[in-house]
């Protein structure tokens, strides 16, 4: 059994937490003291029935407003797989925290309401998801039941959709009528309501989605988080190099540099827990021994000597910038990538992205919360880099206040230069 | 070309394995806070993946509310005997007579607020920046929202509106000094995934989570252990029962379960046909009031 990780996404009022609930109890994941809870709460939807949205939304003001502030994080699991569910907020001013959830997602959701048609928040969701790399979208288009099923209704939507569709850079967009409410479409199928509509429920097609191929597998990267040095009579020589594999593979006998320093050795041997592996691939976190004693610490990766390696201190990035305080350019900053964090000067801020139409905003001298920009990065040391739309997990980096230590913006590498 | 596929709790696993190393290697002074319960045996399993055949960068920490089911402290103190690691021990009781504080008295006393006392003078005495816990976000509507990395601040209260965005892998870890971080490695795990990697795992278990025969109280329709800590009423009804224990807290707060499982097999499928959360089924701290848990973490508590 797999793991799939989503994000369902969408205006507010859309029906996301509705969704979820529906997605949970129609598969029977929702415990009898959690709906029992809800119950009592005495909050109940137009149609008389439990509101599910309250399995979601977990906060105190969440529940006071009725809006989701924070993602929240959900789980069920049928007989094919195991699903990661992040209940990202809809609304404009939490956009950073749906950045959050749609980092580790393989998979988006996004809902529109049939009665609206696609929206500012459906394009937004659209294009982070797509900046973020997320290869397999799924477009729900939501409360069908309340324009009488109708197929013209979905039909225009699903066309708007893929108008402004041709500028993103996801892999595989799917389209679903639902009633998140009703349940058509979500677990069951929707042959009395919707016949026709031939395709997969929103649960049929979620099971089916392949996955495994979204981890590169071929690009060997392995950043050192710590090195296990025991110091004890019987592992007197013994040093460890503790990390995860990010992309790639290892297995004893390969050849392998050490970035930034470029010293090259072998990997003796692949181990976890003490036992020897034959072989580590993305992601596992493993222990590497290497056949040389080269000086590595933390923040050193260990790559295979024939991969391309692009070492750099300037590049270009998409940052989403996640703070009150504006960002501009010459802002000094913290930079955090995998195990290593360096300083940062933002030396230049290309262009803002205009959210609703991907176009670029040029001559901007400040970018502000929520926005999304293009930037020139220069760094206080060398880091080993891809660009994000080659290998997801050696792209990104955060940027973090000097002060405050907040975490302030998500970068995903464009160019390097090198 | 060879299949390259992990299985769902490999996955779990290397992702709580890599988030325990990024502790080791952001914090000075790292702690793993340890009840004798499942899931923090289970944070142990997972650290001596992470850093065998080295020792652990970080102490176990117990904070011992003086309440707990005897058979999960022997089990506390056998583990660090045979892991070889270094086990810190601190007592509620010791902070209630030191600082006079009051016990909450009646039907539903519980230490569990106190603990949060104990807790927070142990981070200050040892000067822990880090403290790994065993908390999982399907346990509870509040957790469901904490980050992996939860900054807390120096009085130890979480802040739902100022958590940091966490993206990908990468957690930012810097914190000004008096401020901790508490970290949760397997918050995408969930009852029955612990439960199948105890199994996968063959790890011993302290036998209160297997069935055995138990004087308990029933009080509000739950089964609470019988125990000198209980707060008792003349009209309480003692019965014996064959039960088990789904989570291992305080003996004052934590309900036991009727079950006929006595191996692991019987306890995952009596979970898989379990129509009661874990905390639903034992927990009377919860029930207190609907946010019960957000209220007790925003004050400092796990």
């Amino acid at each position: 059994m797999d793991i799939l990780r989503f994000i369902t996404a969408g205006n507010v009022d859309d029906g996301k937490s509705t969704l979820i609930g529906r997605l949970l109890y129609d598969t029977k994941q929702i415990f009898a003291d959690q709906l029992e809870a809800i119950e009592s709460s005495g909050r109940v939807n137009e149609d008389g029935q439990v509101d599910l949205s309250l399995l979601t939304d977990g906060l105190k003001a969440e529940r006071e407003q009725g809006i989701t502030i924070d993602v929240a994080y959900k789980y069920f699991s049928t007989e094919r797989r195991k699903f990661i569910i992040a209940d990202a907020p809809g609304h404009i001013q939490y956009t950073r925290n749906m950045v959050t959830g749609a980092s580790n997602s393989n998979l988006s959701i996004i809902l529109v309401d049939a009665r609206k048609g696609v929206q500012e928040q459906t394009r937004r969701h659209s294009i982070i998801s797509s900046l973020l790399g997320i290869p397999h979208l799924v477009i729900c288009i939501n409360k069908m039941d309340l324009v009488g099923y109708d197929e013209q209704v979905y039909d225009q939507i699903v066309e708007d959709y893929k108008q402004f569709a041709r500028k993103l850079r996801a892999k595989e967009i799917t389209f679903i009528p639902v009633s998140a409410l009703k349940g058509d479409n979500i677990v069951e199928g929707s042959e009395l309501t919707m016949p026709w509509y031939q395709g997969p429920s929103l649960l049929e097609h979620l099971e089916q989605v392949p996955v495994s191929q979204d981890f590169n597998l071929e690009d060997a990267r392995f950043p050192v988080q710590y090195v296990i040095r025991p110091l004890t009579a019987e592992h007197h020589d013994y040093r460890g190099y503790a990390g995860k594999v990010i992309s790639g593979t290892y297995k004893a006998g390969d050849k392998v540099t050490v970035q930034p320093s470029g010293q090259s050795t072998t990997v003796k041997s692949v181990e976890l827990g003490g036992r020897l592996l034959e072989e580590a691939f993305a992601p596992m976190s493993v222990v590497l021994q290497l056949a040389d004693e080269v000086d590595i610490s933390r923040g050193d990766v260990i790559v295979k000597a024939a991969d391309n390696l692009e070492v750099a201190q300037e590049f270009e990035a998409e940052i989403c910038w996640m703070h009150n305080k504006a960002l501009k350019p010459g802002a000094k900053l913290l930079l955090r990538h995998n195990s290593t964090e360096t300083r940062c000067v933002v030396r230049h801020i290309d262009y803002k992205i205009d959210i609703n139409t991907l176009d670029h905003l040029e001559d901007v001298d400040q970018v502000q919360l929520n926005d999304i920009c293009r930037v020139q990065i220069k760094t206080a040391s060398p880091l080993l880099l891809d660009k994000y739309a080659d290998n997801r997990s050696n792209g990104g980096f955060i940027l973090v206040d000097e002060t405050s230590f907040a975490t302030v913006g998500a970068g995903m590498v464009a160019e390097i230069a090198y | 070309m060879t299949k390259r596929y992990l299985d769902y709790l490999d996955q779990l696993e290397a992702e709580a394995i890599h988030i325990m190393r990024e502790v080791a290697g952001q914090f000075e002074k790292p702690a793993l806070l340890f009840s004798g319960g499942k899931d923090s045996i289970t944070l142990v399993r997972l650290a001596e993946k992470a850093f065998r055949p080295g020792k652990f960068p970080f102490p176990l920490v117990h904070i011992d509310t003086g309440h707990n089911f005897p058979e999960a402290i022997r089990y506390r103190d056998e583990l660090a005997e045979r892991l070889g690691e270094k086990l810190i021990v601190r007592n509620v009781e010791e902070t209630i007579k030191r600082k006079n504080l009051s016990e909450p008295k009646g039907r539903y006393a519980s230490r569990n607020a106190l603990q949060t006392h104990t807790l927070l003078e142990t981070i200050e005495e040892f000067g822990f920046d880090a403290c790994i816990g065993g908390a999982r976000r399907d346990e509870e509507k509040a957790r469901a929202k904490e980050r992996i990395f939860s900054v807390r601040d120096e009085f130890g209260q979480w802040d739902p509106k100022r958590q940091r965005p966490e993206l990908w892998n990468i957690y930012n870890g810097r914190i000004t000094k008096g401020e901790n971080v508490r970290v949760f490695p397997i918050s995408n795990w969930t009852e029955l995934d612990v439960w199948n990697y105890i199994k996968r795992e063959g790890i011993a278990l302290p036998n209160i989570y297997y069935t055995h025969e138990r004087e308990c109280l029933v009080r509000d329709g739950k089964l609470m252990a019988w125990s000198d800590f209980i707060f008792q009423e003349p009209d309480d009804v003692v019965v014996t029962k064959q039960v088990r224990f789904r989570t291992v807290g305080d003996m004052t707060c934590t309900a036991a379960v009727e079950s006929i499982a006595h191996d692991i097999d019987g306890v995952i499928a009596e979970i898989l046909e379990s129509k009661i959360s874990e905390r639903g089924a034992t927990r009377i701290d919860d029930k207190l009031s609907e946010t019960a848990m957000e209220d007790r973490k925003k004050g400092g508590y796990f």
